[in-house]
């Protein structure tokens, strides 16, 4: 067994973050995939932060990653409410039908 | 005093023109009508200061273009012909304003009328008092574009506005002649005022100029180029076309523009221009055989018009001709003395047929006429007197100055001078058998109008009446009153001074006795053969016709002008025109430019929309692939 190391941590924050990435590209159905997508790549970026934050011996990056989990709360409701408003508007959240900004 | 001669008309026709919806038809036409006579009477006794007190002035009014040697005044010269000319245009146009308050009484823009014509008595105003070519030229442009404006007064008539445009576009050709005189003028002389030119005429007589690769001598060619802009205006044969074609106009308007006034610019001219003219033997015979070819081409066609109008036209243009060859064999005065009785009759024949189409409400032609004579008394005795004076009927006006053409062509004593003098007694004949035609056909014989009946017909109004009174005193005054004036001949005349100049004094001689009483003899002979040939025995005229229908269908045609224009000039240029706009400027210009750029732009942006394809998920790819990009080639550096 060899050890869990940093490497270890970032592959796993760079895995987590290419999901994401594909999530939204490749996605085709429905708009709260997007959404959760988008999630990912944030918690992506919390992993690599918190492993930095141990090998360095910095608190400051734990730190960070509250900030972002907090924002990320926040945003998700948010785009969660924007979600019901445009289904209520539209009735349709299907990411093939969104195309209202066509010119 | 003399500037409010030009200035009223100009100040009616603002009024009128700009304020006449404020204060209503009624007010527009006494305002016009009004200032157009003070200017009148204002003119009388500017012509009896010049005539008692040998008055000369130029007042400069304002300077217009000083430039190098370029140096014109907006400028008011009086003299003894500009003073002539002032009676004539401001009398006549003062009476058919007043006599327009009658006959457009039912027409709907009678401010926009009234306004047309007061600006033409301006813009004519300004070209008889001009010191300089220049300013000569405003007013020889600003005639044509009354002129314009009046035949196609009534817009909504399709014919109308293509003899509007007729005529504009004849007195373009001319005008183009003009202009050309006018540059040779200042680039021989450096200047363009009357006085400087004339004195350095003498100067040049040898002068040589090569013009289109042909050497010809300066004053002829001065001569000619400005005569093709006075054969445009005054109606002369090859550029007459428009004349009887402007008759579309109202008839006021013909009676002020197309006879009295505008039309004779050209001969006003070749008068003022007398200093050039004197010199230029060319130029002389050629004016000479351009006026006795169109007096005697128009009498012809005159002959078998049936339009009222359309006959009264022709005639104009041939005493047109006339007062050309006058001016041809060197007697401006006379041809002056012409222009200035001619006025005032062929003013009284047109307002006079103005009074019968009326009273046929709207009916031109002479065949749909007839047997009036005791329903419109007034206007029927007005015309009588109207055709004498224009026939040349003894003691009337157009018999003291006819004849003196016709003598003093004789005079000439050369051989254009006696051709013209033979062709000016044949078509004096001519001129009496069209006229007492048509006051036959207009008059006499069986009533013909189908539509109007006999007792419908009715005289004209007192307003339309007295202009065609006091235009009558004139037609039977005028010759008369102002024969010694004009053209006495005894060596005491002294009226014209250097507004007119002769390098040889003309001949005092009297022509022998039976070339005197030859015109007048035929004259009024040829009454009574009109009489029998239009009321009497009507079918002679008819027979006659059929017999010589060929030459009868080339009168008819007008000598096939019109018809040899159109194939020689107007379609090839419209042809012309079509081409260059399907082809050139549909496909070349339009093609490569405006149209063209726009389809590019077109085509352009629909690719461009492609990539706006609304799906948000595309967008974030694109910017993640951007923003990659970035960052790698942040990162590489």
């Amino acid at each position: 067994m060899t050890e869990i190391g940093l490497g270890h941590y970032l592959t796993l924050g760079a895995v987590i973050f290419s999901i994401g990435i594909i999530g939204i590209f490749l996605n085709r159905k429905n708009i709260i995939v997007i959404l959760m997508s988008i999630e990912l790549i944030l918690l992506a970026v919390n992993i690599n932060l918190v492993s930095f934050s141990i090998y360095l011996d910095d608190l400051s990056g734990q730190v960070f990653t509250l900030f972002i989990l907090t924002v990320a709360a926040a945003e998700a409701a948010i785009g969660l409410a924007i979600i019901v408003v445009y289904y209520r508007n539209s009735g349709t959240i299907r990411v093939e039908e969104i195309d209202k900004l066509k010119g | 005093m003399e500037i409010s001669i030009i200035a009223l008309p100009l100040l009616a026709s603002i009024i009128s023109g700009f304020f006449g919806k404020f204060i209503g038809d009624r007010n527009s036409e006494i305002v016009t009508s009004l200032m157009v006579s003070i200017s009148a009477i204002l003119s009388a006794l500017v012509l009896y200061e010049v005539i008692v007190n040998q008055y000369q002035e130029n007042i400069v009014i304002a300077t217009w273009i000083n430039s190098g040697s370029l140096d014109v005044n907006w400028s008011m010269k009086i003299d003894s012909l500009s003073a002539v000319m002032l009676v004539v245009v401001t009398s006549v146009s003062a009476l058919v304003h007043i006599y327009s308050i009658g006959y457009m009484s039912h027409d709907p823009h009678k401010p926009r009328f009234m306004a047309y014509l007061s600006l033409f008595t301006f813009a004519m105003l300004m070209l008889v008092t001009s010191d300089n070519f220049i300013q000569l030229f405003f007013g020889w442009e600003g005639v044509g574009l009354c002129s314009y404006f009046l035949i196609g007064f009534w817009f909504k008539k399709d014919t109308a506005n293509s003899a509007a445009i007729k005529a504009f576009v004849v007195n373009r050709v001319g005008d183009f002649g003009f202009a050309l005189g006018i540059f040779l003028i200042f680039y021989l002389f450096g200047t363009v005022n009357y006085a400087e030119v004339f004195e350095q005429i003498p100067s040049i007589i040898d002068k040589n100029l090569v013009f289109l690769g042909i050497k010809v001598n300066a004053i002829d060619l001065i001569c000619l180029l400005l005569f093709i802009g006075a054969m445009g205006k005054s109606a002369q044969i090859l550029l007459h076309t428009w004349l009887p074609d402007a008759m579309e106009g109202p008839t006021p308007v013909s009676a002020l523009i197309h006879a009295a006034t505008m039309v004779t610019a050209g001969v006003f001219l070749v008068v003022r221009c007398s200093p050039i003219y004197e010199y230029s033997e060319l130029a002389l015979n050629v004016i000479t055989i351009v006026g006795m070819s169109t007096a005697f081409f128009a009498a012809t066609v005159a002959l078998v018009q049936t339009d009222i109008k359309k006959i009264i036209a022709y005639s104009t243009c041939s005493q047109l001709g006339y007062m050309f060859f006058a001016a041809g064999v060197g007697a401006y005065n006379v041809a002056m003395f012409h222009l200035f009785t001619h006025a005032f009759f062929k003013a009284l024949l047109f307002l006079g047929s103005g009074s019968v189409i009326h009273a046929f409400k709207d009916e031109q032609d002479i065949n749909k006429m007839g047997g009036v004579w005791k329903k419109l008394p007034y206007t029927y005795v007005l015309m009588i007197i109207g055709t004498l004076a224009l026939t040349g009927f003894p003691f009337l006006s157009g018999f003291y100055s006819k004849d003196a053409i016709i003598e003093f062509a004789y005079l000439r004593g050369n051989t254009t001078g006696y051709y013209a003098a033979g062709i000016g007694i044949f078509t004096a004949l001519l001129t009496s058998i069209y006229s007492w035609r048509l006051m036959f056909k207009t008059f006499h014989g069986e009533y013909n109008n189908k539509k109007v009946s006999i007792e419908d017909t009715h005289e004209s109004p007192v307003v339309m009446l007295i202009p065609l009174i006091l235009l009558s005193i004139g037609a039977v005054l005028a010759g008369f009153a102002f024969k010694e004036l004009f053209i006495g001949y005894d060596g005491i005349n002294n009226f014209w001074k250097d507004s007119i100049f002769f390098l040889e004094p003309l001949s005092t001689d009297h022509p022998p006795l039976w070339f005197l009483i030859l015109t007048p003899t035929l004259v009024i002979l040829s009454i009574p053969i009109a009489y029998y040939l239009f009321v009497k025995n009507k079918n002679l005229p008819e027979q006659i016709a059929n017999i010589n229908n060929p030459l009868y269908k080339f009168l008819l045609n007008k000598w096939y002008f019109d018809e040899l224009y159109d194939t020689l000039f107007v379609r090839p240029s419209k042809n012309l025109g079509l081409f260059l706009w399907k082809f050139f400027d549909l496909k070349i210009i339009d093609g490569f430019g405006p149209d063209g750029i726009s389809t590019l732009i077109k085509k352009f942006s629909i690719k461009a929309n492609k990539f706006q394809s609304g799906f948000i998920y595309q967008y974030a790819f694109v910017m993640l692939l951007g923003f990659s990009a970035l960052l790698t080639f942040l990162i590489v550096k």
